[in-house]
């Protein structure tokens, strides 16, 4: 997936996250985090944005997130959708 | 044993805490809401997150509905396609004024569970109606698609169109109210009544609750976690009601065992309708622990 | 290194706090000796005790390097005292002083630049918050903290073990001669139960006021034979911060929720009867608690016999309706709670040793039969951290937990099973400052845990259809959300002591990295 602008998804609500999205040149995917669970979840919210940017073909963006203890699928959704809208696109995979 | 449909939560699809942990408040169903309490400009936001809940989230024995947007409006499409995919027990269509809306639903809910290797049929469908036309329509709705397992009223777009607004005794609604009633119980499936929006207002909320349930519906939709309890407060059976379904449950058991085809209790010759008032009464008192499984036994 | 009775590795000498004795188990240690005192004293008749200002009253005190001060909650966030006296201390030059409060807040945080500067060089309190918690964790405290639980403090107070040399107290309302009490004036707080213990055996006693009144001021909760000086001063505190009109019920779903499952527990426990004796905090969950259980307390026509701790407008409601004989009150949550100590004579204030002191002849919380508290966390041993965040830092307070636990028929505590994502649930707490052996029951928003020590009320709960699990099925299912956390990384350094109410160590804290 190509990014060509910044996209966002998610509040800043408790139990929310907030990602916004951006294309980079750098050739790495650079995030930006700020957690309230940084120490004890912060390696774990990482693995999970860098998971779904590599698996939709990402490997270069800066990820900025601001997290108020998301949970897992959470970070997920907020990160798909902040994706798509990065990309331009709306031709969602919906797995079974 | 019938399903219990007494209370459904509404739960904005956009905020995770609700949607996370909405099912333990206790009531018979969820409700995640694409439409009206998403804006815009979040419709895919809130279906990326109802999506990923719905895949991750244990909701128990919750049923699990989503309400998805209009094939009117660009979203409803692809609402239906994440949701079949995510395996929600029930899509619900809002604003659904004749049995085509329904029609159509079902076709694209079909075409999904085709295409994914899901049994045909495994989504089940509520239609929401919310306008005269509707109404007009009820049976015909609630006949349209095998899907289908209730009609449910939404009043605020409804009164609107009536040229009136939401009275404490609900005199505007009785007419669709009735109509909404007689077609599910035509065509055998469940009546949902409308929500009430005042939260506070909990002496007006009961009498509604009170109202709706003299007149047969099955359950209400309901804002609140608050809200909840009460319904079923007002649903739980009495127990001189209870002490009689228990009886006629042991008759059937009796008669079974007896390989005897007549049934009677206290005297009273017992058929099919009452057997079933009997199990919903134990499924009604078994679920506010009135009764506990052990209750029945002897 | 020892194992002490919770399973945790603590030196045999903390430098800074010396010998340690490990906790073995929640009432195996039994005291020798007496009761320690204040000074005796020649008053010479007809003096005033008030003095110009708090730099006079520490002047005649002849407070001294190496010293011990101590200070009282009673004004919570909006305590004026402890910045003032510390201050002028720093301005007379007086260094290297311990300070020993029943607790410390946000609002100490000047507290920091005494530390840095010298003047302060050890605490003893309940709780610390941010910022001064956080400071103290990152170690700038030449000496490790020591946490006590209210009830371990008055204890030791009352031993000697704790030798209070001038005791700074801020009062409400009182007279020149040192009568004094908590429930009158703009600064009112109440109950001054904490206060009451250090008027009694510190050395000297200084009542610091904002409300003079003319002798004698009574009933006097501090009196003229335990007060030496009486100074003046424009105000001790801010009341917005002292203390709130009412506490207000909580409207939060996930609250009520926690507090319906805890009311369900208390039904089913055999414990809801006639004569029964409450506890709780004024935390949502806990309030709810209390506004539901009146519901049934008049449905089944159940009346209580007393409500203790801190209390509250809905605990003075239940005893105005006469559904509690009396209300044992060491500190007032409210403007309400506040004002029925003066009016109510069945609400009766208490000092924080009759409270919940282990050695005393006879503590309140030893009649308790149910307790509501809270939790950061808890771990599958049932062990209760009240004191570090998650994150390993001091941010709240032991409190009367573990005193109330150990006494209460019944411990209940109460919380979300995930905060912000934190489990509730833990393999090994943080830092344990009650024993598992003493908590009977977790009550979560998914579901309630009973201490299998407890097979009673495990049978009791079966029978009720409650929804019960095992504390391992708890944590498991909020891990099934939240993931494992990864632990915190701490240093080697102790930066403070978690003393039992008995006075034995049940953990330390160390310097978070």
């Amino acid at each position: 997936m190509e990014l060509v602008k910044v996209g966002m998804s998610g509040t800043m609500e408790s139990s929310d996250i907030n990602i916004i999205i951006g294309p980079s040149e750098a050739g790495v995917i650079e995030i930006d985090l700020q957690s309230s669970v940084e120490k004890q979840f912060g390696r774990q919210i990482r693995k999970v944005i860098e998971d779904v940017l590599k698996k939709h073909g990402v490997t270069s963006a800066t990820v900025k997130a601001v997290d108020k203890g998301a949970i897992d699928y959470v970070i997920k959704a907020r990160t798909e959708a902040a994706l798509y809208r990065a990309a331009d696109r709306t031709d969602y995979i919906w797995e079974e | 044993m019938p399903k219990l449909r007494r209370t459904m939560m509404f739960i904005p699809g956009n905020n995770p805490a609700m949607i996370t942990d909405g099912h333990l408040y206790g009531s018979d169903s969820i409700m995640f809401d694409l439409e009206d309490a998403t804006s815009l400009k979040e419709k895919d936001s809130a279906r990326f997150l109802v999506y990923n809940a719905l895949r991750t989230i244990d909701y128990g024995k919750t049923e699990t509905v989503v309400r998805i947007n209009g094939l009117d409006t660009p979203f409803g499409r692809e609402d239906i396609k994440a949701m079949v995919k995510a395996r929600v027990d029930v899509i619900r269509l809002p604003k659904t004024d004749t049995p085509e809306d329904v029609i159509e639903v079902d076709k694209i809910i079909t075409e999904v569970e085709e295409a994914n290797g899901i049994e045909v049929g495994t989504t089940k469908m509520m239609a929401a109606i919310e306008s005269p036309l509707g109404i007009i329509n009820a049976y015909k709705i609630a006949t349209a698609s095998k899907r289908l397992i209730a009609i449910a009223l939404g009043a605020e777009d409804f009164v609107t169109n009536m040229k009136t607004n939401r009275s404490p005794e609900g005199v505007e609604l009785i007419a669709a109210r009735s109509q909404l009633l007689l077609a599910a119980r035509a065509a055998g499936i469940y009546a949902l009544d409308t929500v009430y929006s005042d939260v506070n207002n909990i002496e007006g909320f009961l009498e509604e609750v009170r109202l709706i349930k003299q007149m047969g519906f099955d359950g209400k939709s309901v804002i609140h976690p608050k809200q909840i309890g009460l319904v079923h407060k007002v649903y739980e059976p009495t127990e001189k009601e209870i002490r009689h379904a228990i009886r006629v449950v042991h008759g059937i058991k009796e008669a079974e065992r007896k390989g005897s085809g007549v049934i009677s209790v206290d005297g009273k010759m017992v058929d099919g309708p009452i057997v079933d008032r009997a199990y919903r009464v134990i499924e009604l008192a078994k679920a506010t622990g009135v009764l506990k499984d052990g209750d029945l036994i002897g | 290194m020892v194992k002490n009775g919770v399973g945790r590795e603590i030196p045999e000498f903390i430098e800074g706090y010396g010998k340690v004795k490990p906790y073995v188990s929640p009432f195996n240690m039994v005291p020798t000796g007496n009761k320690g005192g204040a000074k005796l004293k020649r008053p010479l008749p007809h003096k005033t005790k008030l003095i110009e200002s708090i730099e006079e009253a520490i002047k005649a005190t002849g407070l001294k390097d190496g010293m011990t001060i101590s200070f009282h909650h009673h004004f919570r966030n909006g305590d004026y005292i402890v910045n003032m006296v510390v201050d002028t201390i720093a301005r007379l030059g007086i260094k290297d002083i311990r300070i020993a409060a029943s607790s410390l807040t946000t609002c100490h945080a000047p507290l920091i630049d005494h530390i840095k500067n010298g003047v302060i060089t050890r605490i003893e309190t309940s709780g610390l918050r941010d910022p001064l918690g956080t400071a103290i964790s990152q170690g700038i405290l030449p000496r490790p903290v020591v946490i006590r639980s209210h009830g371990g403090r008055a204890r030791a107070i009352e031993s000697g073990e704790l030798k209070i040399d001038v005791a700074f107290l801020g009062v409400p309302a009182c007279d020149e001669y040192g009568n004094a009490n908590g429930y009158s004036g703009k600064s009112a707080c109440g109950s001054l139960g904490y206060a009451m213990v250090d008027a009694k055996y510190a050395d000297q006693v200084v009542l610091i006021t904002d409300n003079l009144v003319e002798y004698p001021c009574l009933p006097a909760s501090i009196n003229q034979t335990q007060v030496d000086y009486v100074v003046q001063v424009e105000a001790i505190g801010d009341p917005k911060g002292i203390v709130s009109g009412a506490i207000k019920g909580t409207k939060n779903p996930r609250e009520i929720l926690i507090a319906e499952n805890a009311v369900k527990a208390i039904l089913a426990s055999g414990y809801f009867k006639e004569g029964f004796s409450y506890q709780t905090g004024a935390a949502g969950s806990s309030l709810a608690v209390t506004s539901i259980l009146r519901e049934h307390m008049i449905e089944q026509n159940i009346k209580g016999s007393f409500g203790l701790g801190g209390i509250t407008s809905q605990l003075v409601q239940l005893l105005e309706e006469g559904l509690f004989k009396g209300l044992f009150d060491t500190q007032s949550f409210d403007l309400v709670a506040a004002e029925s100590i003066g009016r109510n004579p069945n609400h009766f204030e208490i000092d924080a040793s009759f409270y919940a002191n282990p050695h005393n002849a006879g503590p309140a919380v030893n009649k308790l039969d149910i307790v509501m508290l809270g939790a950061l966390e808890v771990d599958t041993e049932f062990n209760v951290n009240v004191i570090t965040g998650s994150d390993g830092v001091i941010s709240q307070a032991s409190g009367g937990h573990s005193d109330t636990a150990a006494g209460a028929k019944m411990s209940v505590i109460l919380a979300p099973l995930i905060r912000s994502r934190i489990p509730i649930v833990v393999d090994k707490v943080t830092t344990v400052v009650t024993p598992g052996e003493t908590v009977d029951v977790l009550v979560t928003d998914y579901g309630i845990a009973v201490n299998p020590l407890r097979t009673d009320l495990i049978e009791n709960f079966k029978k009720a259809n409650l929804p019960l699990y095992t504390i391992n099925e708890l944590q498991q299912m909020a891990e099934k959300l939240t993931g494992k956390p990864d632990p915190i990384e701490f240093t080697d350094k102790i930066v403070g002591v978690v003393e039992y109410r008995d006075g034995t160590v049940i953990d330390v804290i160390r310097q978070a990295k």
